[in-house]
C-alpha cells in the first residue's frame, strides 16, 4: 500500500487548468520532493492530498484511504505543515498544540508535545502567546502542529522558506529522525541543494503536469559529467569545441564533461586556438542542473 | 468525540480571552437601553395590564442581547479565521461536518446565554418580574441562541469579507431584531407592519421568551414554539449542508 497514491488527478479554475492529469505513487518510508517553478501546482496537489480543496476529478488516497469517501481516516494519517505563515492569535504555543492534538480525537499527550517543542527548540516558548512569536518561532510551531497527533504521513509545503539556517538545520535533524523511524515525508521547497541532499525521490511538476519523476540519483545522472567553467581571453572558443558548450548566465564559459580525462586535451585545444585561461573551475552537476534542463525542455 | 469537545473549548475560550468586548460590553449596551427607554417611557407606555414598561422590556432586551451575541460569536469566529488563514486548522483534522456545526452553534448558545444572563441580572433591579412559566423561558432562550448561532455560522462561511459579514448582521439580523417587539408589542403597530411582523421568525422567538414571564403574550406560545423550532430544523439543516459540502470553506 501506497502512502499517497495520486491518480490522474485534475483541478482546473475556470478556464486555467492548475493539475493536468497528474499521477504518483509515493512508497511508504520514502522522502519524497515534490519541486516546480511557482505555480506549476505543487500546492494545489498538496491542498487535495489535505482535503483543503477538491479535484475536478482522479482519486488520492493517503495510507489507502481515500481523502473524499475515507475523509476522516485519511486526514487522520497525514500531517500537513502549510506554506502560509498562519497562526491563531489567541492561545499560547502549548494550547495551540493541545488543541490541535485534540482536533484529531486524541487525549492530551503532553509528553509527546513536550518532546516536539524541545526538538524544534520550542520550549522556552511554550508559555508564550502566539503573536509574540518571530516569523521563525511561528513557522517551528507549524511544524510541531503538523506533528502533534504522529501522522505516517507527513508533507511540508516550503517549510524553510525565509528560515535561517538554525532553524533549517534543527528542522531536518527532527524531520530526518521521523523518516528513518517509517514515516513518510513528503517535501516542496525551492532551494534545490536540500532536496537534493535530503529526498530519495523526486517528482518536477510543471504546468500542472509531472514532467519528472525518478530517484534523485538517476536524475543526477540525466545530467551527465561534470561542468568546466572557464574564463577566456585573447580568442574566442574553437569550434571544434562549441558541440561541448552549455548556455549559462555569465561571463565563463561552460563546457560538459564526463570524465576528468576529457579536460587535459580541451586544454590543449584551447591553447593552440590561442585562447588565454584567466580562470578554470570544474563542477558537478547538481540538481539545479536537472531542474533547469528539465524545465527547458519541459517548455519545447 | 474529542475533536468536538476540544473545537468547542477553543471557541469558549477565544471569546472568553476577550471578555471585556464579548460579554461586558453588550452588557452595558443593554443597560443602557434599559435605562434610557425605561425612563422616558415607563410613565407613559403600559403594553400589558398590570405590567410596567420597564418589566416589559427586561426579557426583550435580554433576548435581543442572547440573539445578537450568538449571532457574533459563531459568525466573527469563522470569519477571522478564514481572514488570517488559521481556519486552515479546523479543516486539516477530521472533524466531521457535525462535529464542527456542533462546537460552533454551541459556543455561540454558550456566549449568548452567558451574555443574556449578565444582562437579566443587571436589569432585573429595575422592574419587577414575574416567573410565570420558567421551563418557556429556557426553552426559547436555548432556541433563540441556536437559531442565531446557527445564522452566524452560515453567514460566516458565506462570506469573503467583513463588508459582507457586516452588511448580513446591520440589513438582516439588527432590523430583524429591533422590529421583532423588542420594545413594543407588535399589536400597537399599524395593520401592515403587524402583518410583516408575522413573518418575522425574531418576533415568536421574542414572543415566546415574554410569555415565560409574564404569562401574557402576542400569539399563542404553543404556536411560536413550532414556529421557532421549524426556523431552527431548516437553518441546520442549510448549514450542515454547506459544511458537508465544503461551500466556500474548501475551494
Amino acid at each position: 500500500m501506497a502512502a499517497i497514491q495520486i491518480t490522474d488527478i485534475k483541478k482546473n479554475y475556470g478556464t486555467l487548468q492548475a493539475l493536468d492529469g497528474v499521477s504518483l505513487s509515493i512508497e511508504q518510508g520514502e522522502f519524497f520532493g515534490l519541486l516546480g517553478p511557482n505555480g506549476a501546482g505543487k500546492t494545489t496537489l498538496i491542498s487535495i492530498i489535505a482535503g483543503l480543496i477538491k479535484a475536478s476529478s482522479g482519486t488520492v488516497s493517503v495510507m489507502g484511504h481515500d481523502v473524499q469517501s475515507d475523509y476522516r481516516a485519511a486526514r487522520g494519517r497525514l500531517g500537513v505543515v502549510p506554506q502560509e505563515l498562519v497562526f491563531d492569535p489567541f492561545f499560547t504555543v502549548r494550547e495551540t498544540l493541545r488543541m490541535q492534538l485534540g482536533y484529531y480525537g486524541l487525549k492530551r499527550n503532553d509528553a509527546w508535545i513536550d518532546e516536539i517543542m524541545e526538538n524544534l527548540d520550542l520550549t522556552n516558548k511554550a508559555e508564550t502567546n502566539m503573536r509574540a512569536l518571530s516569523g521563525g518561532m511561528k513557522r517551528r510551531v507549524l511544524v510541531a502542529q503538523a506533528l502533534v497527533h504522529k501522522p505516517p504521513v507527513i508533507v511540508l509545503d516550503e517549510p524553510t522558506a525565509g528560515v535561517d539556517v538554525e532553524l533549517r538545520q534543527t528542522l531536518w535533524k527532527f524531520i530526518g529522525r521521523l523518516n528513518r523511524e517509517g514515516h513518510t515525508v513528503v517535501l516542496t521547497t525551492h532551494y534545490l541543494e536540500e532536496a537534493q541532499a535530503l529526498c530519495s525521490r523526486i517528482a518536477m511538476l510543471k504546468g500542472g503536469k509531472v514532467v519528472a519523476l525518478d530517484t534523485t540519483n538517476a536524475l543526477l545522472k540525466q545530467v551527465a559529467g561534470s561542468q568546466l567553467k572557464l574564463r577566456l581571453s585573447g580568442a574566442p572558443l574553437p569550434q571544434s569545441l562549441s558541440a561541448l558548450q552549455i548556455p549559462i548566465e555569465s561571463s565563463y564559459t561552460a563546457l560538459r564533461i564526463n570524465h576528468s580525462d576529457e579536460i587535459e586535451p580541451i586544454l590543449a585545444t584551447l591553447r593552440l586556438a590561442g585562447c588565454v585561461i584567466d580562470e578554470l573551475q570544474l563542477q558537478q552537476a547538481d540538481l539545479e542542473d536537472v531542474f533547469i534542463q528539465i524545465m527547458d525542455g519541459a517548455q519545447q | 468525540m474529542i475533536g468536538f469537545q476540544t473545537l468547542f473549548y477553543k471557541e469558549i475560550l477565544r471569546f472568553w480571552k476577550v471578555a471585556t468586548q464579548t460579554i461586558t460590553a453588550p452588557i452595558l449596551t443593554a443597560l443602557l437601553y434599559l435605562l434610557i427607554f425605561g425612563h422616558v417611557l415607563d410613565k407613559h407606555v403600559q403594553v400589558y395590564a398590570g405590567v410596567q414598561y420597564t418589566a416589559f422590556l427586561v426579557p426583550g432586551l435580554v433576548m435581543m442581547s442572547v440573539l445578537q451575541n450568538a449571532f457574533a460569536n459563531a459568525s466573527s469566529s469563522l470569519m477571522q479565521s478564514k481572514i488570517t488563514g488559521n481556519l486552515v486548522f479546523i479543516l486539516l483534522p477530521p472533524l466531521s461536518y457535525w462535529e464542527l456545526f456542533g462546537a460552533y452553534v454551541l459556543a455561540a448558545i454558550v456566549r449568548g446565554l452567558i451574555v443574556g444572563l449578565g444582562v437579566f441580572i443587571f436589569t432585573a433591579w429595575f422592574a419587577e418580574l414575574s416567573f410565570v412559566a420558567p421551563l418557556w423561558i429556557v426553552l426559547f432562550s436555548l432556541l433563540g441562541a441556536a437559531i442565531l448561532s446557527t445564522m452566524g455560522l452560515i453567514a460566516g462561511i458565506w462570506a469573503e469579507k467583513f463588508d459582507q459579514l457586516a452588511a448580513f448582521q446591520n440589513f438582516l439580523i439588527m432590523p430583524a431584531t429591533f422590529l421583532s417587539g423588542v420594545f413594543y408589542s407588535i399589536h400597537s403597530l399599524p395593520p401592515m407592519w403587524l402583518t410583516v411582523s408575522r413573518f418575522n421568525p425574531f418576533f415568536y422567538m421574542i414572543d415566546g421568551f415574554r410569555f415565560g414571564f409574564f404569562g401574557q403574550s402576542d400569539v399563542n406560545p404553543v404556536h411560536s414554539l413550532a414556529i421557532v423550532l421549524a426556523f431552527f430544523v431548516l437553518l441546520a439543516g442549510v448549514a450542515l449542508t454547506m459544511l458537508k459540502r465544503g461551500y466556500k470553506l474548501r475551494g
